[in-house]
């Protein structure tokens, strides 16, 4: 009866063993680059480049192009306009990404109005259809999963002279700017892969939920890549459960996991005794 | 090589606005080059730019006969604070390993030799026993001999330090006190930024600093009363209880707890 409850659905649907596959392989990437957004304090601009890929998205649907496509014009827009006002104004990053935020979230919602199914492709856009995923699409997120993979490894140590002081970064030989951009270049390509999946609005959710939880107990950067893409497959997978046996939307289901999890942690991590300070002797 | 830092007018700053103008210094081998100054006097300006951190405004640097930055692995630069780090998850032990990274690049391995000068650095330090410790559970003076940990652990020819004994206890401040005088004995050049006139006059050669170079040479030479009272506005000496305020620079005494 129990393995009914939590095994047949994936065993007995190839929708679902497909969304559980697309959702693990977006909680991998999402957790190895959701561990740099957190522990850089990049939310913002992760935020902002899950929904600055709407219009991009938006165009793409009403020329008959790929969603994909769009995704990423978009959210290369968003890098390159974050740069630009940065650059040539005394504004802060914030202020940049702020401005280009609702800026594109508005244009997208403005393009999307155009169409004649306005609110089901708005709804498909910011919430993914995790449960029509197609093989070739799991295929593409696999691609995206090892790229992402990839450069994680290949750029660990700047990326973790990074998140320590970009002057260290720095006077290291790893130019701060250059790896900053690969990382936000990481973010993008993580949102354009994954928005099929769970939607601009809920990768973000994807983005941060599962490395928050991981950052709660986590003493090592590479245990909390780790963890925070375990939480993140747990998440899809209670998610798709409670999808299938409660009838409720799929992508929401997975998002709210992922936060029930951080708050689960969080209330657990305060009932627990904090360690007592390191005693060390100065020689 | 004979000399590891060479400037000639050179105006430090921000945004092309010099911060201290006409700097002019050589820095040999087994030299100790102490910068002096009060809080924004242009300290951490001048030795960030020798790190490579900010571009000069104008004149030259040559730092191990090139540009700065050039050989990354040959200079080891401790900034005043890493706020944004005291919450990551890492180890005293990573932290100290980073050092070695701009020696290996992005893919080459962390060799026997690296974890030799890792351990080390972090017993000359005192920190060896926290190597499995989280940095965020450390206090404010094990955090800044970790840090000074990390400098040592780079091997480098020049070391640059900014407010190096901050946060220090009288145990730690003497080890680092003898492990700069190691340093120097093995033919390392040091540049440090600092407060203490104690601290500066045990190096080879000072630099006072406010807003302009107001002396620069042999720290026993420069280190006089006229020139301090110009850098800080004011004199003052240790005396039971706090610091007795010896001379202000418009005549005026008084007392200031420590």
């Amino acid at each position: 009866m129990i393995l009914d409850c939590l095994v047949t659905p994936f065993t007995g649907n190839a929708f679902m063993l497909n969304a559980l596959m697309a959702g693990i392989l977006v909680s991998i990437a999402c957790g190895i680059v959701g561990t740099f957004v957190v522990l850089r304090g990049l939310a913002f601009i992760g935020d902002a480049l899950a929904h600055g890929v709407l219009p991009g998205v938006a165009v793409a649907m009403l020329l008959g192009l790929p969603g994909m496509l769009g995704a990423a014009v978009g959210a290369l827009g968003m890098i390159f306009g974050i740069g630009f006002i940065t650059r040539r104004s005394n504004l802060s990053s914030d202020t940049a990404i702020g401005l280009l935020f609702v800026g594109m979230l508005a244009l997208g919602v403005a393009i999307v109005s155009r169409s004649h199914s306005f609110s089901g492709d708005l709804v498909r856009i910011l919430f993914g259809e995790i449960l029509g995923i197609r093989t070739s699409e799991l295929l593409t997120q696999l691609g995206a999963t090892v790229v992402i993979g990839a450069l994680a490894l290949a750029c660990h140590r700047p990326f973790l002279l990074l998140c320590f002081s970009p002057e260290q970064a720095e006077v290291s030989g790893f130019p701060p700017r250059r790896y900053h951009a690969i990382m936000l270049l990481m973010i993008a390509l993580t949102v354009v892969v994954s928005f099929r999946t769970v939607g601009t609005l809920l990768v973000f959710g994807m983005l941060l939920a599962p490395a928050a939880s991981a950052a709660l107990f986590s003493r090592k950067i590479t245990t909390m890549v780790l963890s925070a893409s375990i939480i993140g497959a747990c998440s899809v997978y209670i998610g798709l459960l409670a999808s299938y046996h409660l009838n409720i939307a799929a992508g929401a289901a997975i998002t709210l996991s992922a936060s029930a999890i951080f708050f689960i942690l969080l209330t657990a991590r305060q009932l627990l005794p904090s360690p007592a300070p390191v005693q060390g002797r100065a020689a | 090589m004979s000399v590891c830092v060479e400037a000639s007018g050179l105006s430090v700053g921000y945004q092309g606005e010099a911060v201290v103008a006409d700097i002019g210094f050589s820095l040999e081998p087994g030299q100790v080059l102490a910068l002096v100054g009060s809080n924004g006097s242009g300290k951490t300006t001048l030795l960030k730019t020798v790190a490579g951190l900010i571009a000069p405004v104008s004149g030259s640097i040559r730092v191990l006969g090139a540009r700065p930055l050039a050989s990354p692995a040959r200079v080891a630069y401790m900034g005043q604070f890493h706020p944004s780090s005291f919450m990551l998850p890492l180890r005293v032990h990573d932290v100290v390993s980073m050092a070695r990274f701009a020696r290996h690049g992005l893919f080459g391995r962390l060799q026997a030799e690296d974890e030799r000068a890792v351990q080390e650095a972090m017993a000359i330090m005192g920190v060896r026993e926290l190597a499995d410790a989280p940095l965020n559970a450390l206090s404010g003076g094990q955090r800044q001999r970790v840090f000074l940990a990390q400098a040592f652990a780079r091997d480098a020819d020049l070391i640059l330090l900014d407010e190096p004994a901050a946060n220090l206890d009288g145990a730690a401040r003497a080890i680092y006190r003898s492990q700069l005088r190691s340093l120097t004995a093995a033919g390392r050049a040091v540049i440090l930024a600092t407060h203490d006139i104690d601290e500066a006059a045990e190096c080879d050669r000072t630099m006072l600093l406010a807003h302009r170079v107001v002396a620069y040479g042999p720290s026993a030479e420069i280190l006089t009363q006229k020139a301090i009272l110009s850098t800080f506005g004011m004199v003052g000496k240790y005396q039971e209880g706090g610091i007795v305020i010896v001379e202000r620079e418009h005549g005026h005494e008084g007392c200031q707890d420590h």
